[in-house]
């Protein structure tokens, strides 16, 4: 039980996804989480004045389940396995203080970005919000996300896949190298 | 019924990357500094992992439990839309510190504000769809 307790290392979790992925395609189902968007999107009906939306999205029903486990599986690990600190980099810990966020690590996530209470300011808006419009365009403009891309498509050597996480890496080091420190300073 | 197998590895997705931290903004946010190796040796050794699997799975020519052959379907050729997308979903990634599956996990770990992101997640990818013949691919 003390392993459950503990933060698991990365040769643990790695291997793990690799099952997942292995799993689904044994089911005959593709690893993607991002596709769920996209059928929200025709399940609140957006396929009657964009084509885009208009497809089966019943064959993507086993996604929502795999979706609602997600949030089940998290409820699990932070009700009964969880140690709620993130056992971060000492370097990560001293920038991340620098500039502002307090106690870096203590939690799960950066309570002064992520709350109801800071969500309607300028800062709320940006990590919340925006973030999360971009995380949802980018994903669909791109054709996948970490998991269709990152792991299923560099799995299978497709090159369009390597493409895309360059293009993810571009993104995600704009922002921790060129515009974090002027957004938390806003 | 038949999906129930599929909660299932959700919810041991949700476990895996909840307790490898996998969902926590700080650990994108290191990452994307280059400051642990934690982030690259669990997307690294899943890839080649799956490398492995999937070249298992194509030169015994495996088949899915329904009797039909396991294929990944090639994705369409192009650069921009790869290049682009992949850029704008990076810098998202960045903000937010989670990708899709982990938006969901947080809900789960009861960080209830994650549903707004969701919701705007959703939003992004509607947009998308109705600008899509005006963006290049």
């Amino acid at each position: 039980m003390e392993f459950l307790s503990q933060p698991w290392p990365w040769y643990v979790a790695g291997p793990l996804i690799a099952f997942i992925m292995f799993s689904l395609l044994l089911s005959g189902k593709r690893f993607g989480l991002s596709s769920n968007l996209r059928s929200m999107c025709a399940i609140m009906g957006a396929g009657k004045h964009c084509e885009f939306f208009d497809f089966n999205w019943k064959a993507q029903n086993w996604n929502l389940v795999f979706a609602l486990g997600l949030i089940i599986g998290g409820a699990i690990a932070s009700q009964w396995m969880s140690a709620g600190s993130v056992n971060l980099s000492k370097e990560t810990v001293e920038e991340l203080t620098g500039m502002g966020i307090t106690n870096p690590g203590k939690q799960l996530i950066p309570e002064e970005l992520f709350s109801w209470n800071n969500l309607l300011t300028i800062k709320g808006l940006i990590f919340v919000v925006l973030g999360g419009f971009l995380v949802g365009f980018g994903a669909r403009y791109a054709g996948g996300c970490t998991s269709g891309h990152g792991i299923s498509g560099l799995s299978d050597l497709q090159i369009p896949s390597l493409i895309a996480v360059i293009g993810f890496f571009l993104g995600g080091l704009t922002i921790t190298y060129l515009l974090l420190p002027y957004i938390l300073n806003i | 019924m038949k999906f129930i197998k599929f909660l299932i590895f959700g919810i041991l997705f949700g476990i895996t990357l909840t307790k490898a931290e996998v969902i926590s903004w700080y650990r994108i946010y290191e990452m994307f500094r280059f400051q642990s190796f934690h982030m690259y040796g669990i997307l690294g050794s899943a890839v080649v992992l799956g490398m492995i699997i999937i070249q298992i799975i194509k030169r015994r020519k495996l088949r899915s439990v329904d009797g039909t052959p396991i294929t990944i379907a090639p994705k369409e050729r192009g650069i921009s839309r790869y290049i682009l997308g992949g850029f704008i979903f990076g810098l998202g990634w960045a903000l937010t510190g989670a990708c899709p599956g982990p938006l969901f996990i947080l809900v789960g770990n009861g960080v209830s504000v994650f549903i707004v992101t969701i919701a705007a997640a959703t939003l992004g990818t509607y947009t998308y769809g109705r600008i899509k013949h005006k963006l290049p691919h």
